[in-house]
């Protein structure tokens, strides 16, 4: 059986360029970048070439780069790291309540270390009020924490307005760019963030490689300390594989952006009319406009989203849910609960994300494919005949 | 051996992907609903109880893979037994008739083994009140 995959937001497959560019960094250019002969030297040039490539996508300058072990591992550092590094300033940090786990575990972490964090309500499609960020500035707050793109329900936040008022009051701003870098446009200084955390997994790059962004100037600690690799800012011998990966996948990524994105929407929205066509009493989840372009996130009522997944990967279909069914702490997503979605409608969600290998073939077989499972399912379900 | 590209048994899909006795069941002589407050899912099962012996069950379940194949299964494990015999049924029982369940998902097989127990309750009840009329 063919598969078609749906589930690029979870990962996406390393593009076969991408690998080429990595192999010989495994075994030929094998050398620690910190050694001073030639085979040290050869991947320190290719290490400043990534990160050359990686400041161009996101105007950032190449000194303003740390590689990192991935997205987690740079949220971690963004937050713990302004957290630490800033405490005589106060200790406050607002962020959201749709944060990826990697934002919002650190910062219930510092509460525990005696931070005081904020975490900001969005409206029914996911957005973050601007005006709610200024208002929950106080003079004690070092740290704001905003995602661009949701990694569930693709809503898309107003990064940019709310970098302005983080300017004006003189705090730092970190975003969450996991979702979005590589993807649509993510220029540094026009979303006016100091500091931006990516993953090279989600663009087509390996995975176990990400980087993080600081802006010149802004004080954070390091996460983890030992010998003086990136200035110091992040030690461990470079994972030079994975970083030339990560520099290659973000020129690929760079080279055909608008295109791919338009492609991807198109795809989106043919699946989400198509959708809410073919299947009744279902909804569409984040937001119309301000979306991801691969982002296509239902909620079908009366069912539940792990038996709907398992069905679809029985017809070839790999994508995902945010029912509690599938979390190990058998709670809804927290993302579809703070859009008010009641426990039922996060339980019958269902997300697909599309990437670069998908066809408007693949959108028909979903299309297709789909009804036949929600009716089953509905038969199955208790809930339905109460409709 | 599990097999490691699934997270669950063959046996488990087999009841996942053709589940028996799905469906309501007309003036059933048992009726069980429960929610799973673990994670919030929904089971109904129904008895027909003739001469002390389960002759027909059916489910409806709102609920993830396991929660639909152990609902499945225990119908079909009912069916023929006595209510001596059905009240003997336990959640293991009915995981391990469909080759073991992952860890996470035993709760679900907890919402099957309740069901039944109400179904049966449910039964007793309304069958010790019709004799209570017939003296
Ligand atoms: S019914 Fe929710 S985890 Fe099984």
């Amino acid at each position: 059986m063919t598969r078609i995959y749906l589930d690029y937001a979870a990962t996406t497959p390393t593009d076969p360029e991408v690998v080429k560019a990595m192999l010989p960094y495994f075994n030929e250019t094998f050398g620690n970048p910190s050694s001073i002969y030639s085979y040290g030297q050869e991947t320190k040039g290719a290490i400043a070439e990534a990160r050359s490539k990686v400041a161009g996508l996101i105007n950032a300058r190449d000194e303003e780069i740390v590689f990192t072990s991935g997205g987690s591992e740079a949220d971690n550092s963004a937050i713990k790291g302004v957290a630490f590094a800033n405490k005589s300033k106060g200790d406050h940090i607002i962020t959201s309540s749709i944060e990826h786990h990697a934002v919002i575990e650190p910062c219930k972490f510092l509460e525990r270390q005696g931070y005081k964090v904020t975490y900001l309500p969005v409206d029914e499609y996911g957005l973050v009020d601007p005006d709610s960020v200024r208002k929950a500035i106080t003079d004690n707050t070092i740290l704001i924490s905003i995602m661009h793109g949701n990694n569930e329900i693709g809503t898309i936040e107003p990064i940019a307005e709310i970098g302005k008022i983080a300017r004006d009051a003189g705090v730092y701003f970190h975003t969450d760019a996991v979702q979005t870098v590589g993807h649509i446009p993510t220029d540094v200084n026009e979303l006016g963030v100091d500091l931006l955390s990516m993953s090279a997994h989600k663009l087509y790059g390996p995975k176990g490689v990400g980087a993080l962004y600081i802006r010149k100037g802004t004080k954070l600690f390091p996460l983890i300390h030992g010998g003086d690799q990136e200035k110091g800012r992040r030690a461990s011998t470079e994972n030079v594989p994975g970083i030339v990966g990560l520099g290659k996948a973000v020129e690929l990524a760079q080279q055909g952006m608008t295109e791919e994105a338009e492609r991807l929407s198109f795809l989106r929205d043919k699946l989400i009319t198509g959708l809410q066509e073919r299947i009744d009493h279902s909804r569409l989840n984040g937001h119309p406009v301000n979306r991801l372009p691969n982002n296509v996130n239902v909620s079908i009522e009366y069912i539940e989203g792990e038996s709907m997944v398992l069905n679809l990967d029985l017809e070839g279909i790999c994508c995902s849910t945010g029912s509690a069914c599938t979390s190990s702490s058998l709670e809804p997503s927290h993302v579809l609960l703070a859009i008010h979605l009641s426990h039922e409608l996060a339980h019958g969600s269902l997300r697909f994300t599309l990437g670069k290998w998908n066809t408007e073939e693949d959108i028909e077989t979903v299309l297709n494919t789909l009804p036949g499972i929600i009716n089953r399912l509905r038969a199955m379900s208790p809930l339905a005949k109460k409709s | 051996m599990p097999d490691p590209t699934s997270l669950y048994s063959e046996k488990v899909m087999e009841h996942f992907s053709n589940p028996r006795n799905v469906g309501d069941m007309e003036n059933p002589d048992g009726t069980g609903h429960v929610g799973n407050p673990v994670c919030g899912d929904i089971m109904e099962l129904y008895i027909k109880v003739d001469n002390n012996t389960i002759t027909d069950a059916k489910f409806k379940t709102f609920g993830c893979g396991a929660a639909i194949a152990t609902s499945s299964m225990v119908t079909e494990m009912v069916i023929g037994k006595t209510i001596e015999e059905a009240l003997e049924i336990s959640n293991r029982a009915v995981a391990e008739a469909l080759g073991g369940l992952p860890p996470v998902k035993m709760h679900c097989s907890v919402l099957a083994e309740e069901a039944l127990k109400l179904a049966i309750d449910d039964y007793l009840a309304k069958r010790d009140k019709e004799d209570g009329e017939n003296e």
